[in-house]
């Protein structure tokens, strides 16, 4: 393999647009990886060549005449959350195993429409519902990187673990992700990543498996902020069979990171210093606001006081929009039937076969909060303290125009070591799950290693349709970290 | 709040989720892990704040009231778990 994987996005397309390399051999490599890695990351569940190849010959044809898209020839995998036309797209379920669209996503068609050439489907947990992508019906991603001495396996974390291990590994230039309640920077985090959730409705969800649809939001995995603003370029805009997408002009992401970040103000709320963080979290953050001060920033301390109800509040709406949701599956239209004696004994066999553990409680707490007696004491409140946490927002964004939080409350972890308790490992998204509940962006930029050599991440939260700020921070925290390290190879 | 062995084979109904009975007893205990400790939003004060529906805080533009997609049957079937001659193929649902 040759040192181009390695590559960032933004560096591989100027190549490819002076003929320095074709998309084709791009590609090749890039397919060689990824099936190079497999049987040590676990980190993919469909290729499709002939695609790839085809794909790739399209953006030489267009480079040769001198066109192309934003992403001409670059090879990007794609979460099996998102439907890629005639190829299979389960979201990590036995119960849409051999699923083949018949359709593609709006955000993959958009990526498409750019250029990018499609490399494979990564793995996830199932329906987007974990945060270690442990429950993936293919098993558990590795990630790349291990504790410094150690050998043990160690999440990518999730639910989008799949995506966050493809890019860090280098096995290709960008990913797409979901993030639900931290499903994109979680995992970023964890790997030493950038990764970006836009404005609720920046980007389509049309096409995208359906898991919570008022927190539900595709974004960019990417090596560096240029790269994940590129990514988020092309695969952001309205779209009329998305109901919920924004008519908004998109704004030039790229152009926004390097810009200078002097004189913005930046909130550091007090909530997000948990009981039990590890103190290595707490440095980094540190580390993150004295170089936004350095970079000319004003620091201000502020208030975000609901932020410890942000995930007992999530765990009612989530699985309630859930258990809506996954009703479609019930084996008649697609997916795997499993006959009973009647009806309901089909529907039943069907989908208790079909669901995964996680799933499954997922669905039965949204269905026992939305049932009769029940809907207002959990599900109606629940939604009234959502608005409690956006009018948190809203009074801090009058203050400040980003705020600074770390990603994640640990660096990764074993793989095994929470799935026993649904709760801690909830716990993993409480630095991220605000922003899903409030629809802002934010992205998790990676900060630097802890002292065993595992990567942490700092997430940069802005208002809603200001993405451009998000980037402006994100890039400065980047150039100040001067994060280059990468995983040893191993796999 | 708490469940229930029975309320958990209830729900399980609702959802249409077969439950084997061995799993019931895990269940009852995850489910009432999680409620207990959602049980502390009622710490917040939510007196007079309106449910928060949805995300969006900005106006979405209707689209126009017209068929823009369809002829596609062949599609719509290609990933049935059973067809025939163009339709569905289900159980019976009436005697």
């Amino acid at each position: 393999m040759s040192d181009l994987l390695k590559l960032s996005l933004a560096d591989v397309s100027a190549k490819l647009k002076a003929k320095e390399v074709s998309a084709s051999e791009l590609a090749s490599e890039a397919v060689e990886a990824c099936k190079a890695a497999q049987p040590s990351l676990n980190a993919f569940t469909a290729f499709d060549e002939d695609k790839t190849q085809a794909m790739a010959k399209a953006a030489d044809e267009r480079l040769a005449k001198g066109e192309g898209g934003l992403l001409e020839g670059v090879p990007l995998a794609i979460k099996d959350l998102f439907a890629v036309e005639g190829v299979d797209t389960s979201a990590s379920s036995n119960i849409l195993k051999g699923f083949k669209p018949t359709y593609e996503s709006t955000v993959t068609s958009k990526l498409w429409g750019e250029g990018a050439v499609f490399v494979a489907k990564t793995s996830m947990d199932e329906f987007a519902m974990g945060s270690s992508n442990e429950t993936a019906n293919t098993g558990p991603v590795v990630n790349p990187w291990k504790a410094a001495g150690g050998n043990e396996s160690l999440t990518p974390g999730g639910s989008s673990g799949g995506s966050a291990a493809a890019v860090a590994a280098d096995l290709c230039f960008g990913a797409t992700g979901t993030d639900t309640g931290g499903s994109i920077r979680q995992p970023a985090a964890f790997t030493g990543t950038v990764g970006v959730k836009a404005t609720y409705g920046r980007t389509s969800r049309w096409g995208v498996v359906a898991f919570a649809s008022s927190l539900d939001h595709p974004g960019p995995f990417a090596k560096t902020v240029k790269d994940s603003a590129m990514m988020l370029q092309a695969m952001s805009g309205h779209d009329p069979k998305d109901s919920t997408s924004l008519p908004n002009d998109v704004p030039d992401f790229v152009a926004a990171c390097g810009q200078s970040v002097k004189g913005l103000r930046i909130g550091v709320p007090k909530e997000y210093r948990v009981d039990g963080m590890p103190e290595e979290i707490e440095k980094a953050w540190q580390q993150g606001i004295d170089w936004l001060k350095a970079a000319g920033c004003e620091i201000v301390d502020i208030s975000l006081p609901h932020t410890k109800y942000a995930l007992p509040a999530y765990y009612i709406v989530a699985p309630a929009e859930a258990s809506s949701n996954l009703a479609r599956y019930d084996g008649m239209r697609y997916g795997n039937r499993v006959d009973g004696p009647d009806l309901n004994g089909t529907y039943e066999n069907t989908r208790g076969a079909g669901f995964g553990h996680e799933v499954q409680r997922r669905i039965m707490i949204g269905t026992y909060v939305l049932s009769a007696g029940y809907y207002d004491a959990y599900y109606l409140r629940a939604q009234k303290v959502r608005t409690r946490i956006l009018e948190d927002f809203t009074r801090a964004f009058d203050k400040v125009d980003a705020i600074l939080t770390p990603s994640a409350p640990s660096a990764a972890f074993a793989l095994g070591s929470k799935s026993d308790d649904p709760i801690a490992m909830y716990l993993n998204d409480v630095f991220t799950v605000t922003a899903n509940l409030a629809g802002v962006p934010a992205m998790s930029v990676p900060a630097g290693l802890d002292s065993t050599g595992l990567p942490l991440g700092l997430q940069v939260i802005t208002r809603a349709l200001d993405e451009e700020t998000m980037f402006k921070v994100g890039a400065a925290l980047e150039d100040s970290a001067g994060f280059t390290q990468k995983a040893a190879k191993w796999w | 709040m708490s469940v229930t062995a029975d309320d958990v084979r209830r729900i399980a109904r609702l959802a249409r989720l077969a439950e084997p009975e061995d799993r019931v007893d895990a269940l009852v205990g995850e489910l009432n892990g999680i409620l207990d400790w959602i049980e502390q939003l009622n710490e917040v004060d939510v007196e007079g704040v309106q449910a928060m529906t949805t995300p969006v805080a900005f106006p979405l533009p209707m689209r126009e009231d017209k068929v823009t997609d369809g002829g596609i049957r062949d599609k719509v079937l290609a990933n049935a778990p059973k067809s025939d001659e163009g339709f569905f193929v289900v159980p019976k649902s009436v005697e």
